[in-house]
C-alpha cells in the first residue's frame, strides 16, 4: 500500500477537494479522510491510525460520516474522493454517537489501572475517553483477567487487560523493522497480542513498538513506574549511539535520566530509534562512570585535581617538544561532538605540532579519508546523499555495511525503500549480513575486493548495470568494512549512472571527526595538509602551523600512529574516548603501543568511563561529560548537523571534551577558544574547502592480506549491543543482545565438519582464541568467516594480527564422551 | 445608734461608692484598674495551649497519614495522582514494583518514597480527594512545627500508620462509610483489592446505582441482606459487604 503523499508535492491535477464539515479544502488524491479532517484543524479521535504504518482500520473509533453512505465510515482507511461531504463528530450525531459507542465498548473489558499503569497521565485512551467518550459505562459485570505483566522480551512488559488491539506494534514489527514476533492470536473478546512460544521478541527496535502502543499494554521495564508524563523534564536530543543521528527526547527526573524516546524528525529517523539509543542511558550513572581526575602515582590511579593532572600532561608534552617535534599523538574514538573535534585538530596541529592524529579505533585504509575529505567538499557543507534520496532511489548499492547492526534507523529507511518504493537493494561484498530478507541481488566478493566489484557494476549488459541505468538516481552507500578503494570507486560508480554516494560511518562521532581534519594528512573542511592554499585558509583561522608538518607524508592512520609509539616515536598519547586496548582494530599493536608510552611516556585518557586501557596504561585520567550532559553538535552520514541540549548535569567534576583540550592549551600558553560559540563561529568561518580535491586515484588491487594455508579471512563486524562502555548497566537491552557467533560458510563448514550451532575454537594470529557457536551461512563466500568485533570476551580485536587482518583457523570443539552418549 | 448617725454613715457609705464609681469610670487610672478587676469575674476567651489544646472542628484537614489494609499492606499504590493534584507541588512519590519476595501493597506497583514538605502544603486537602485508594487521608493533628526546613519535610516511614492491630483497614471511618453503602464521595463502596492483587469482588450483588451518582440520603441503598453483617468483618477478603465493582 502506498503511503499518503505529502502534501504540498502534487500539482493541481492531483488534487481532490471535499467539504469536511462544511468547510471546503483540497488535498493530494489518495489522501485518507483523517489526514484531511487534520488540515482542517479536526482531530478525528484514533488509535490504530498512524502515519508511518499502513492502514487497518482495527479499531473503528475514528468513525465519520460520509453523506450518501448509510454506514459510517472509518476515516483513517477510506481515502478522499472528489465532492465528498465528510461530517465529523463536531457536526454529526451519528460520527458522534459511534465514536461514544466505540469507547464504551473498549472500556467494557478494559482494566482502568490507570494509577498503577505506566501510561496514565500520557494515554490516548483517557484522553479520547474523556473527549469523545460516554461519562458511563452500562457495564457491570466481571472484567476479563489475564496474568500481568507478561515479559514479550527483557525490556517489553505486555499487559494484555489493557491492549485495545489496534495492531500497531504487530503493523510495527512486520512493516518497518520486519521482525514479525509478536502478533494476534485468538479471536473476539480472547483476541489478544502474543509472542510466538519458542521464539521470544528480539528486535533491535523494540521500544519503538512501546511508544506507539495508544494504551498501557506496552510498557518498558527501564521506565516502569519510575515517574510520569508531568514530572519528567523533557529535552529535545540527538543521539550519539550510532552515525544514524536520530532525534531523540530525553527525560529526566531530580537529574536523572529517566527515559529516552524517539524524537520525530522527518528528515532523518521519521518517528523511530533503535533500542540501544532508547535504552542504553544507564552507563551515565554506573559505577565505572568517572567522576573526578585521576593520576598514577607508583602504580595506582588516585584521585586528584584538574589542575595537577594538567599540569602533568602539559609537564609530559613540554618534555616531548624538547626532544623533537611531533612525538605526542591524539587519538579520539568517534565519541566526540564536532565541536570537540575541531578543537582537538587544532590542538594537535598548532600546540601539541603533530599529525599524528586519528578519529578512528579501525585501521581504516589509507584512501578512504583523503576520499570522503573529497564528498565532504563537493557537498559544500550541506548533507550530500540524504536518507530521503536514499529512499526514492531505484536501486541502492551497499558495499561493506550492515546497516541493521551498525547504523540501524538507514536499515529502517532501506527497508521502507524496498517495501513501500520497490527499492531494489544490491549487496556487494562477501556476505549478506542482515539485508538478506532485503536484497535484490548480490555480488560476492572476497573480503576486501568490493572495489573492483563497485567499479564493473555499471558496464555490461548485465540486470544489475541495466537497473542502474534506469531511471531515477540510485544510492551507493559504502560502509567502513569496504576495502582499500572502495570509496573512490563507489563515488565513479555514482558518477557514471547520474546516482549519490554516500560513507557510512558507525560511530556517532565518526563525520564530525572526518570534517575536522582529525586524520593524518587532513585539515579541517575538507581541506589537506599538504596543500598550500588549504594551509593557508586554516593559518588565517588558526595562525601559523608547525613548519615541520610542511610536507611530511601522513602515517597511516592509527596503525602508523601505534607502530610509531610502539617504536618509541611518541611520547605523550592522548586517548578521548578511544579505549585502544580493546577497540583498536589490532589489540597486539595497541597493548605493544600503550606499554611502550605507558613506560617511558606518558598515556592520558579523557572518557565517560574506567576503560580497561584507562586502567591499566593511563598515567592521567580525566573525566568529561556525555551528550545528555552538555550542550554540542554531531553530524550524521549524511553529514547533516544538529545540535543537542544539556539535559542532566554531569558528575561534579566531569567537564565537556572541549573544555579539557581548551584548558590544556592554556597550560601550554596557548589561547583556543573561550565557548562553544567561539568554536562554532570559526567552523562556520572556515567552511569547507570551495572546490573539492580530486578523487585519490584508485588504489592497488585492495590489500586483503590473503591469509596462508588452513587459515580463513574474518570479516570483523560490530554487532549493535555488545560489550561496550557506553552499555554498562543497561542490563536488560544487553540481554537482548543477538548472540555472538563465528559465520562460516557452507563449503568451508562441510570441509572442516562444523555443524551449525556446534562450538568450534577460533584461533587468530599470536594464539588468542575465542569460542563461539558456528552459524553456517548460506551466503558467505567461501574462505571468510564473520565475526564479532567487541561481543566476546576477549574480543576479537585480540585474534588481529598488528595490520588488523584476523585470520583465523576454526576447530569443532570436542563434545566431552559423556554427554555426546 | 440615732436615726441621725445612721443616715450620716449610709450618706458617707453612698458618696464612697458614688466616688469610687466615679474615679473608677472617670479618671485614667480608675479605668486602667477596672480592666483586670472586671477580667476577674468573666469566663476567659484565652486557651491554655499547649497544655490543654483544644479539640478541632469536626472536618478539620489536619497532616496527613498513609493508611493500611487489614492485612497490614500499605493502600499507597506510589500513582503520584496526589502529587499531581497538589497545587503546591508538596508531594514526592516514587513508583516501585513489588515483586512476590517483596511485597509493599496489593497489586504491581507501591510507593518506593512518598514525602510531603510542610513547608510548601496548604492543607488543602486535594491531594486525599485525588488518592483512588484512599491511602492518603488527613487527621486533625495540627501539631507539624518544627524548627528547620528538613523538619517539615515528612518521609514515608512518618506519614504511615502502624499496621492494625483490630483486622480492619485504616482510616477507620471506611468501615462505617462502607457499611452505609457509600464511599466517601458518594460513589458505592468498593471492596478492596486483596492480597493477591487487584482482584474484586463480584459484582452481582451490587446496586444499579451508579459510581459518582449523588444519592439523596433517603434513598441510600441498603446492605444487602445475607451478604455481610452488620458489625463489619476483616477487610481483603473479597467479600465485603454491600460493596460492588461498578
Ligand atoms: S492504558 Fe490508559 S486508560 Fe488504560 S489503564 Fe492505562 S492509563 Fe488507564
Ligand atoms: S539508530 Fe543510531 S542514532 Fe538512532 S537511536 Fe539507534 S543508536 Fe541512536
Ligand atoms: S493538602 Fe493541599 S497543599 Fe497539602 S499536600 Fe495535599 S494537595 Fe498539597
Ligand atoms: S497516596 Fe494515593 S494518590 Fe498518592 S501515590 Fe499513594 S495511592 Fe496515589
Ligand atoms: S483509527 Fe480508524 S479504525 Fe482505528
Amino acid at each position: 500500500m502506498s503511503a499518503p503523499a505529502a502534501p504540498g508535492a502534487a500539482s493541481a491535477e492531483d488534487l481532490v477537494t471535499l467539504t469536511i464539515d462544511g468547510e471546503q479544502v483540497s488535498v493530494p488524491k489518495g489522501t485518507l479522510i483523517i489526514r484531511a479532517a487534520e488540515m482542517v484543524g479536526t482531530i478525528v479521535p484514533r488509535f490504530c491510525d498512524h502515519p508511518l504504518l499502513d492502514p487497518v482500520g482495527a479499531c473503528r473509533q475514528c468513525v465519520v460520516e460520509v453523506e450518501g453512505q448509510p454506514k459510517p465510515v472509518m476515516s483513517c482507511t477510506v481515502p478522499v474522493a472528489e465532492d465528498m461531504v465528510v461530517r465529523t463528530h463536531l457536526t454529526s450525531a451519528m460520527a458522534r454517537r459511534g465514536q461514544e459507542g466505540t469507547l464504551e465498548l473498549l472500556l467494557v473489558n478494559h482494566p482502568l489501572d490507570c494509577p498503577m499503569c505506566d501510561k496514565g497521565g500520557e494515554c490516548p485512551l483517557q484522553d479520547q475517553a474523556l473527549a469523545h467518550g460516554a461519562n458511563q459505562s452500562r457495564f457491570l459485570d466481571q472484567k476479563r483477567k489475564y496474568e500481568k505483566p507478561v515479559a514479550v522480551s527483557p525490556q517489553v512488559l505486555l499487559d494484555r487487560e489493557r491492549c485495545v488491539l489496534c495492531a500497531r506494534c504487530t503493523r510495527f514489527s512486520e512493516q518497518i523493522s520486519g521482525d514479525p514476533f509478536i502478533e494476534l492470536f485468538e479471536r473476539g473478546a480472547l483476541e489478544q497480542v502474543a509472542i510466538y512460544e519458542d521464539e521470544p521478541y528480539h528486535s533491535y527496535f523494540s521500544g519503538n513498538t512501546i511508544q506507539i502502543c495508544p494504551v498501557g499494554a506496552l510498557t518498558s521495564t527501564s521506565y516502569r513506574f519510575k515517574a510520569r508524563s508531568f514530572d519528567v523534564v523533557t529535552t529535545p536530543s540527538v543521539c550519539d549511539g550510532c552515525s544514524a543521528g536520530c532525534g531523540q527526547t530525553v527525560q529526566s527526573r531530580r537529574g536523572e535520566v529517566q527515559r529516552q524516546l524517539a524524537r520525530t524528525n522527518m528528515d532523518v529517523n521519521e518517528a523511530w530509534n533503535c533500542d540501544k539509543g532508547r535504552f542504553s542511558f544507564p552507563h551515565l550513572t554506573h559505577a565505572q562512570r568517572l567522576t573526578t581526575p585521576m593520576e598514577r602515582v607508583d602504580g595506582e590511579l588516585v584521585p586528584t585535581t584538574w589542575s595537577r593532572a594538567l599540569a602533568r600532561v602539559a609537564d609530559a608534552v613540554r618534555a616531548s617538544q624538547d626532544v623533537g617535534p611531533g612525538r605526542t599523538a591524539l587519538v579520539s574514538g568517534g565519541r566526540l561532538a564536532d565541536e570537540d573535534a575541531h578543537v582537538a585538530a587544532r590542538l594537535a596541529r598548532t600546540v601539541l605540532g603533530t599529525d599524528l592524529v586519528e578519529h578512528r579505533t579501525r585501521f581504516a585504509p589509507a584512501d578512504e579519508a583523503p576520499a570522503r575529505a573529497v564528498l565532504l567538499a563537493r557537498a559544500g557543507g550541506a548533507p550530500g546523499l540524504t536518507y530521503a534520496d536514499v529512499e526514492h532511489a531505484p536501486v541502492i548499492v551497499v558495499a561493506g555495511l550492515d546497516p541493521e547492526e551498525e547504523v540501524p534507523v538507514l536499515h529502517l529507511r532501506l527497508r521502507k525503500a524496498w517495501r513501500q518504493h520497490r527499492a531494489r537493494i544490491v549487496v556487494v561484498g562477501p556476505h549478506l549480513g542482515t539485508l538478506d530478507g532485503i536484497a535484490w541481488r548480490r555480488v560476492a566478493t572476497a573480503p576486501g575486493a568490493e572495489p573492483a566489484a563497485l567499479a564493473a557494476l555499471a558496464y555490461g549488459d548485465g540486470e544489475i548495470a541495466a537497473a542502474l541505468r534506469g531511471d531515477g538516481a540510485p544510492a551507493v552507500l559504502v560502509g567502513e568494512r569496504a576495502g582499500a578503494g572502495s570509496l573512490a570507486a563507489g563515488t565513479r560508480l555514482a558518477e557514471a549512472v547520474g546516482g549519490g554516494v554516500a560513507f557510512v560511518p558507525r560511530r556517532a562521532g565518526d563525520a564530525g571527526g572526518l570534517a575536522a581534519g582529525l586524520a593524518p594528512g587532513l585539515l579541517p573542511g575538507g581541506r589537506l595538509l599538504a596543500d598550500a592554499a588549504d594551509r593557508a585558509e586554516v593559518e588565517a583561522a588558526w595562525g601559523p602551523l608547525p613548519a615541520h608538518l610542511d610536507g611530511a607524508a601522513p602515517v597511516d592512520g592509527l596503525r602508523g600512529i601505534l607502530a610509531a609509539a610502539a617504536d618509541g616515536a611518541v611520547d605523550v598519547l592522548l586517548l578521548a574516548g578511544a579505549d585502544l586496548a580493546r577497540d583498536a582494530q589490532s589489540a597486539a599493536l595497541a597493548e605493544r603501543a600503550l606499554a611502550r608510552v605507558a613506560g617511558a611516556g606518558t598515556v592520558v585518557v579523557q572518557d565517560l568511563a574506567l576503560t580497561e586501557t584507562a586502567a591499566r596504561y593511563a598515567d592521567v585520567v580525566l573525566p568529561v561529560t556525555a551528550t545528555q550532559e552538555r550542550d554540542g553538535a554531531r553530524t550524521d552520514w549524511e553529514g547533516r548537523a544538529q545540535r543537542f541540549r544539556r539535559a542532566v548535569d554531569a558528575p561534579e567534576l566531569a567537564q565537556d571534551d572541549w573544555e579539557a583540550f581548551v584548558q590544556l592549551a592554556a597550560v601550554l600558553g596557548h589561547r583556543l577558544y573561550g565557548s562553544l560559540d567561539a568554536i562554532r563561529a570559526e567552523q562556520e568561518q572556515l567552511g569547507v574547502r570551495a572546490a573539492a580535491h580530486p578523487l585519490p586515484e584508485a588504489a592497488s588491487a585492495g590489500s586483503t592480506g590473503a591469509p596462508s594455508g588452513d587459515a580463513l579471512l574474518a570479516v570483523v563486524r560490530p554487532l549493535l549491543l555488545d560489550g561496550g562502555t557506553m552499555l554498562a548497566g543497561a542490563d536488560d537491552l544487553r540481554a537482548t543482545a543477538r548472540a555472538a557467533t563465528v559465520g562460516v560458510s557452507r563449503a568451508d563448514a562441510a570441509r572442516l565438519g562444523i555443524v551449525d550451532g556446534a562450538d568450534v575454537t577460533v584461533t587468530g594470529a599470536g594464539g588468542a582464541t575465542v569460542t563461539l557457536p558456528t552459524a553456517v551461512l548460506p551466503d558467505l563466500v567461501p574462505g571468510a568467516v564473520v565475526l564479532p568485533r567487541t561481543s566476546t570476551e576477549p574480543p576479537v580485536t585480540r585474534l588481529a594480527d598488528e595490520d588488523g587482518v584476523v585470520a583465523v583457523t576454526l576447530a569443532p570443539v570436542a563434545v566431552p564422551a559423556e554427554v555426546g552418549a | 445608734m440615732t436615726l441621725q448617725a445612721w443616715l450620716t454613715a449610709a450618706g458617707g457609705a453612698v458618696a464612697l461608692v458614688l466616688l469610687g464609681w466615679l474615679a473608677l469610670t472617670r479618671t485614667v487610672l480608675g479605668r486602667g484598674l477596672a480592666v483586670p478587676l472586671r477580667a476577674m469575674f468573666v469566663k476567659p476567651e484565652t486557651a491554655s495551649y499547649p497544655e490543654a489544646p483544644r479539640p478541632t472542628a469536626p472536618r478539620f484537614h489536619g497532616r496527613h497519614q498513609l493508611n493500611r489494609y487489614a492485612d497490614g499492606l500499605e493502600k499507597c499504590i506510589g500513582c503520584e495522582l496526589c502529587a499531581w493534584a497538589c497545587p503546591a507541588d508538596a508531594i514526592f512519590v516514587q513508583g516501585g514494583d513489588n515483586t512476590e519476595e517483596q511485597r509493599f501493597s496489593p497489586g504491581e506497583r507501591y510507593a518506593e518514597d512518598y514525602q510531603i514538605n510542610y513547608n510548601r502544603c496548604i492543607l488543602c486537602g486535594l491531594c486525599i480527594e485525588a488518592c483512588p485508594t484512599r491511602a492518603l487521608t488527613m487527621t486533625q493533628e495540627y501539631e507539624i512545627a518544627a524548627d528547620s526546613r528538613e523538619g517539615l519535610i515528612w518521609t514515608k516511614d512518618m506519614l504511615l500508620v502502624d499496621p492494625p492491630e483490630d483486622g480492619y483497614d485504616t482510616p477507620h471511618t471506611d468501615r462505617e462509610v462502607r457499611d452505609r453503602g457509600l464511599n466517601y464521595y458518594g460513589g458505592l463502596a468498593v471492596t478492596p483489592p486483596t492480597r493477591k492483587g487487584g482482584s474484586f469482588a463480584p459484582a452481582t450483588a451490587a446496586p444499579l446505582q451508579r459510581a459518582g451518582a449523588v444519592v439523596p440520603r433517603r434513598e441510600l441503598p441498603l446492605v444487602p441482606p445475607g451478604t455481610g453483617d452488620a458489625e463489619g468483618e476483616p477487610d481483603g477478603d473479597g467479600g465485603s459487604a454491600g460493596a460492588g465493582d461498578a
